[in-house]
């Protein structure tokens, strides 16, 4: 790992240590913005990593990036800071310059397209998208839109939204957002070729942000869990000494080395341009350790795991809530499938042991 | 807590040269009828004419200097070869354990006369080694075997016996883990000797065991005063406890702890592809995005081997994980495409399954019990 990746991990670290705890995560899942958390990231220069300077990022590698994403799943810190790179990610490419504001992006499958409608010295954005992450904080959305003329990337100011509040399994925001011929000055629309690829940037680069979230909290289930079965007795010896506890123990420490490594083969491939089928595997291989960790973490630990007082389920219900979005494992094995099935195929082996992602 | 972290491994061109050199071979043999893709051929797979191709090739000891008979090239050269061989299910049990154990292990801790005697022998594919290290009364609980060498002129005088030894009855020698010092219940691990035995030996007995399908490839062997000269000693007397686990990261990280049921995911996928039934490909993908993450950590540990580190815990981890795997193809195939499996079948699909589900006890056994494993694992992760 090169030095600046090692200080920006450290950095990270740090504030999460100091910054997010488990009050803040908590007052979060009551509707408070985490706002000293993301103003203390921003002034580190941890929201634009992976846009370049001449577009206002701070530069760095995709890699950077996804590493302080683990270590925001590992804290459960409680904010769009996977939206917020996707978002930025994706309007660098389309040559718009990044902010250090809280942004979110829509998930694909969880609403048709927005019309747009084009005005005076503008557009006018109408439509309704559900399951958007933090939309209550966030400034801005980016809106996949429909003009007459075709496809479109809009950058909607959440002020002009109406919001139903919803959540999902772990208290964090998942809202429902509608716009209503809001309007959009003409150089925050962008016009795209092909409005499919950039569903497809959008739900790979999620994929492989919920990789490397999982894997953070998937880390820190197992370091919890290790904790409380030294830490807690019964019958007279710590949990641990108990052959039962430590097949659980090893069961979870592989499921977590397997995740990390899937993950880290994701982004691998993420920062290679290869949003192919490495990302999909690991969303799949994530995806299923995401549920078995965490059955067993709350097993090991027992009732006081299962209390609000307890910070297990910070992780486990992000787990939860992650393994679901932007693919489930199912959902990706059918996009393997379809692979698999195609007329050219090579073979599985083929496929496994070649270098193309 | 113990952090546990794998490297990101990248073939280079060089590596991916010599994956389609191994596939054009294997494709040649194939075409020759030289073999029919098995499960498991690490263990079942004997053919000593197939061993001294491969050796010709240079495939076996390919890590190993050259002056005794290797050929200097990485440890990712060697597991393209290997993982490529066990894929297609060619028969590779005759040279395997010397290849994967007993060379290295030689390298390390044998002698100027053990290493030029044996490595190049084995790296031809001409030599063949099994593993002596279960006794009757020693299964996972390996510190209690009792099998003895005492000291003679020149030599040691070797009693008892080894069990479940895979090959012997068709290996050159085995490399016997044995007490050379009376047994201290305090130390238990102390006062043990590694020593290669010639099975020719006059005073070696070797029995089969039959496994379950009626195959020969146990077999019990026992030492009757058996004369084992002093230059067949590995290493330091009384140190083979500690140069026997240093190997173990190598015998339980390979791909042979995840392939081993490889040719029946294959020829699975096959035949859900002819069937044209894309819902039946669903239900296999879970096991491709297992297997590919196997792979990765297989291959971090490589790297990290490589690297000179010992990862015994990752090692633990691959080799109960992937033999789950192996052991779960056959459950998840059996109910995608339902078929009679049988030994004899004449279908290659319920062939491969037989072979698969027979086998498939041993997968979780040798090499270290998955509760033994799982045990070093959690002791590794929750640190003293």
């Amino acid at each position: 790992m090169n030095e600046m990746r090692q200080m920006i991990i450290d950095s990270v670290t740090k504030i999460m240590k100091d910054v997010c705890t488990k009050e803040v995560i908590n007052e979060s899942e009551k509707g408070v913005w985490a706002g000293e958390l993301w103003d203390t990231l921003a002034e580190a220069g941890m929201i634009t990593v992976g846009v370049p300077e001449e577009l206002g990022g701070v530069g760095f590698e995709y890699e950077d990036a996804f590493e302080i994403l683990r270590l925001a799943g590992k804290f459960a810190a409680p904010l769009p800071l996977s939206e917020t790179y996707i978002a930025n990610w994706l309007l660098a490419r389309l040559g718009k310059e990044a902010s250090d504001e809280p942004l979110t992006i829509q998930i694909p499958g969880k609403g048709e397209p927005m019309r747009l409608a084009q005005t005076d010295g503008g557009w006018l954005v109408t439509g309704q998208v559900s399951w958007v992450p933090w939309a209550r904080h966030a400034k801005r959305m980016i809106v996949l839109g429909q003009t007459d003329a075709g496809g479109a990337v809009a950058i909607v100011p959440l002020e002009k939204a109406r919001i139903e509040h919803g959540q999902n399994l772990a208290g964090e925001p998942r809202d429902e957002v509608s716009f209503a011929g809001a309007f959009v000055s003409d150089e925050h629309v962008i016009a795209v070729e092909n409005l499919d690829e950039v569903t497809e940037f959008l739900t790979y680069s999620g994929a492989a942000a919920r990789c490397v979230m999982m894997a953070g909290a998937l880390e820190r289930v197992l370091e919890m869990s290790v904790t409380h079965a030294k830490e807690r007795t019964q019958f007279g010896r710590p949990l641990h000494r108990f052959q039962a506890i430590q097949q659980q123990i090893a069961l979870l420490a592989g499921e977590n080395v397997a995740a990390n490594m899937a993950a880290d083969y994701a982004v691998k491939a993420y920062a290679a341009g290869k949003l192919k089928h490495d990302i999909a595997m690991a969303k799949m291989r994530v995806g299923e350790a995401a549920g078995t960790a965490a059955a067993i973490a709350h097993q090991i630990h027992a009732a006081i795991g299962f209390t609000f007082e307890h910070t297990l389920h910070q992780s486990t219900r992000r787990l939860w809530s992650w393994r679901d979005e932007f693919g489930t494992e199912s959902q990706w094995g059918s996009v393997l499938a379809d692979h698999f099935m195609a007329p050219d195929f090579g073979g599985i082996w083929d496929f496994l042991t070649r270098r193309e992602a | 807590m113990k952090k546990l972290q794998l490297s990101v491994v990248t073939f280079s061109e060089k590596e991916e040269k010599l994956r389609q050199e191994v596939r054009e071979f294997l494709a040649e043999e194939r075409k020759n009828g030289t073999f029919d893709p098995k499960c498991d051929t690490w263990l079942s797979g004997y053919s000593p004419e197939f061993s001294r191709k491969m050796g010709e090739r240079g495939w076996i000891g390919m890590t190993w200097p050259k002056k005794y008979g290797g050929h200097e090239r990485s440890a990712f050269e060697r597991y393209v070869v290997i993982e490529e061989m066990l894929a297609s299910g060619a028969p590779v049990s005759a040279h395997w354990i010397a290849d994967r154990q007993y060379g290295p292990m030689l390298l390390r801790y044998g002698t100027e006369y053990q290493k030029q005697f044996f490595l190049p022998r084995i790296a031809r594919g001409e030599c063949s080694f099994c593993i002596g290290l279960s006794e009757p009364n020693a299964g996972s609980d390996l510190a209690n075997v009792s099998s003895r060498a005492v000291k003679t002129d020149g030599g040691w005088i070797l009693n008892g016996s080894k069990i479940w030894t895979s090959g012997a009855h068709h290996a050159d020698y085995i490399v016997a883990l044995v007490r050379t010092s009376p047994l201290n219940p305090e130390k238990r691990h102390e006062g043990m000797s590694q020593l290669i035995v010639d099975l020719k030996s006059p005073g070696v007995n070797i029995r089969p065991i039959e496994l379950m399908t009626g195959e020969h490839h146990f077999n019990e062997v026992f030492f009757e005063d058996v004369f084992v000269p002093d230059e067949m000693v590995v290493g330091e007397v009384g140190n083979g406890w500690k140069q026997g686990l240093a190997e173990l990261a190598y015998e339980r990280s390979g791909p042979e702890r995840f392939l081993s049921t490889f040719p029946l995911l294959q020829e699975l996928v096959e035949l859900i592809r002819e069937s044209g039934q894309k819902h039946l490909m669903e239900q296999v993908a879970p096991l491709v995005s297992q297997l590919w993450t196997l792979r990765n950590m297989s291959l971090g540990i490589a790297y990290m081997l490589e690297q000179g580190q010992a990862p015994e815990i990752e090692a633990a981890l691959v080799k109960d994980m992937g033999t789950k795997f192996e052991q779960r193809v056959a459950e998840v195939a059996r109910l995608v495409i339902a078929a009679s499996p049988s030994m004899t079948a004449s279908r290659r699909y319920e062939r491969l399954m037989a072979q698969a589900i027979l086998h498939s006890p041993g997968f979780t056994l040798r090499g270290g019990t998955t509760e033994i494993l799982r045990g070093i694992v959690a002791k590794g992760v929750i640190g003293s």
